[in-house]
């Protein structure tokens, strides 16, 4: 590979994927999963696209890649809230540890 | 591309991404609700965007990029899919 | 008028990123591609995008797209550390707190804004009514929530939108 800055910046973006699914199997409930694997994959796969942009330069690739970010920047926390709201309408409770349930209680009104 | 380093180390990127994408499917198997499996295969999507993006740099063409772009827009609407079907509703509400 | 301007200009660009070249073919190629994805998306679009024609929102939006790209990488640097540490400290709920914006595509933004950032995720929106998930309750006082999760972004999406 030619270009330092975009192996580094794919290196650190890989480190960040692993990270968010560790997170989505060590924490305890559906919630917590869905913040730690939203927030580390949504920023390690957008690095890793810019560190292929980084690598194509301003081509049709690079301008791709660029899309791609955009792209998932809009998208994943729009799949996160959808997700997370269809879990709680449907009933799947918090894990037990957790300290309040504000929407829990203004359902129930 | 043709550094043999370059292609040593790309190796490993895609061996980590691998591992990512199998923790994935621990929880997909393993999930004790219907969400947890939801949101697995949302991520799994998202990392299989990243290894496309990955593969085009491997072999330096560009319609993985393409493959990529594609792969995200359609992750998404099945992602949405799956939550309104969560909710209990239809699709044309 | 002005709002199928703006959805022309959206679509074309977004057009030309995709094919990249400025071949005269490709070109008269997007301009009909657009016309007709005008004409099946008229009702789709957000009528607020016709504000980003004006220059001044237009670099206050490219300002908070950095701030939030600092936000994120917090975010990111939190969740490790709450992950790898192996007694997991993590003190997580459901609060509620309120936004003062009004623009609906504001409000979108800010809900966006929030699950990206260091531990919340918007669970539900009613009105002005955010109801977060936040992975580390730091205090129990409503207005101290409010201004740790809502305040950090509220300022600058009123100059984007308002």
């Amino acid at each position: 590979m030619s270009n330092h800055v975009a192996i580094g910046f794919i290196a650190v973006g890989v480190i960040f994927d692993l990270l968010g699914c560790l997170g989505l199997i060590r924490l305890p409930d559906v919630y917590n999963r869905l913040q730690a694997a939203t927030k580390s994959v949504t920023l390690g796969t957008c690095m890793v696209l810019f560190g292929v942009f980084l690598e194509f330069g301003f081509t049709a690739g690079g301008a791709k890649a660029l899309l791609c970010i955009l792209f998932i920047l809009l998208t994943s926390p729009t799949s996160a809230h959808a997700l997370a709201r269809g879990s709680h309408i449907s009933g799947f409770k918090l894990w037990e540890g957790s300290v309040m349930d504000k929407l829990e209680e203004d359902k129930g009104e | 591309m043709d550094a043999p380093e370059g292609i040593r180390m790309m190796t490993v990127f895609f061996v980590l991404l691998l591992i990512g994408a199998f923790m994935c499917q621990y929880r997909i198997m393993v999930g004790p609700t219907p969400p947890d499996r939801m949101v697995a295969i949302d991520i799994m999507g998202i990392l299989v965007v990243g290894f496309c993006a990955l593969y085009s740099v491997r072999t330096g063409r560009e319609f993985y990029l393409y493959i990529a772009i594609t792969w995200a827009i359609l992750s998404f609407v099945g992602t949405l899919a799956l939550a309104k079907f969560l909710e209990g509703r239809s699709f044309d509400e | 008028m002005k709002n199928r301007l703006t959805q022309f200009i959206t679509y074309f660009i977004f057009w030309m990123l995709l094919t990249w070249s400025i071949n005269i073919q490709d070109v008269s190629a997007g301009v009909v591609v657009s016309l007709i994805a005008i004409a099946l998306t008229r009702d789709l679009f957000p009528e607020e995008m016709a504000k980003f024609l004006s220059p001044v929102r237009f670099l206050w939006a490219v300002l908070y797209l950095i701030y939030l790209i600092y936000y994120i990488i917090l975010a990111n640097f939190d969740v490790a550390y709450r992950v790898i540490h192996p007694a997991l400290p993590i003190r997580p709920g459901i609060v509620k707190v309120k936004t003062g914006l009004k623009s609906e595509m504001a409000r979108t933004m800010l809900a966006n804004s929030i699950t990206l950032t260091p531990g919340t995720l918007s669970v539900d929106v009613n009105g002005e009514d955010y109801y977060i998930h936040w992975i580390n309750i730091m205090t129990d006082d409503p207005e101290e929530q409010r201004r740790i999760i809502i305040s950090r972004f509220e300022w600058m999406l009123r100059r984007v939108f308002e």
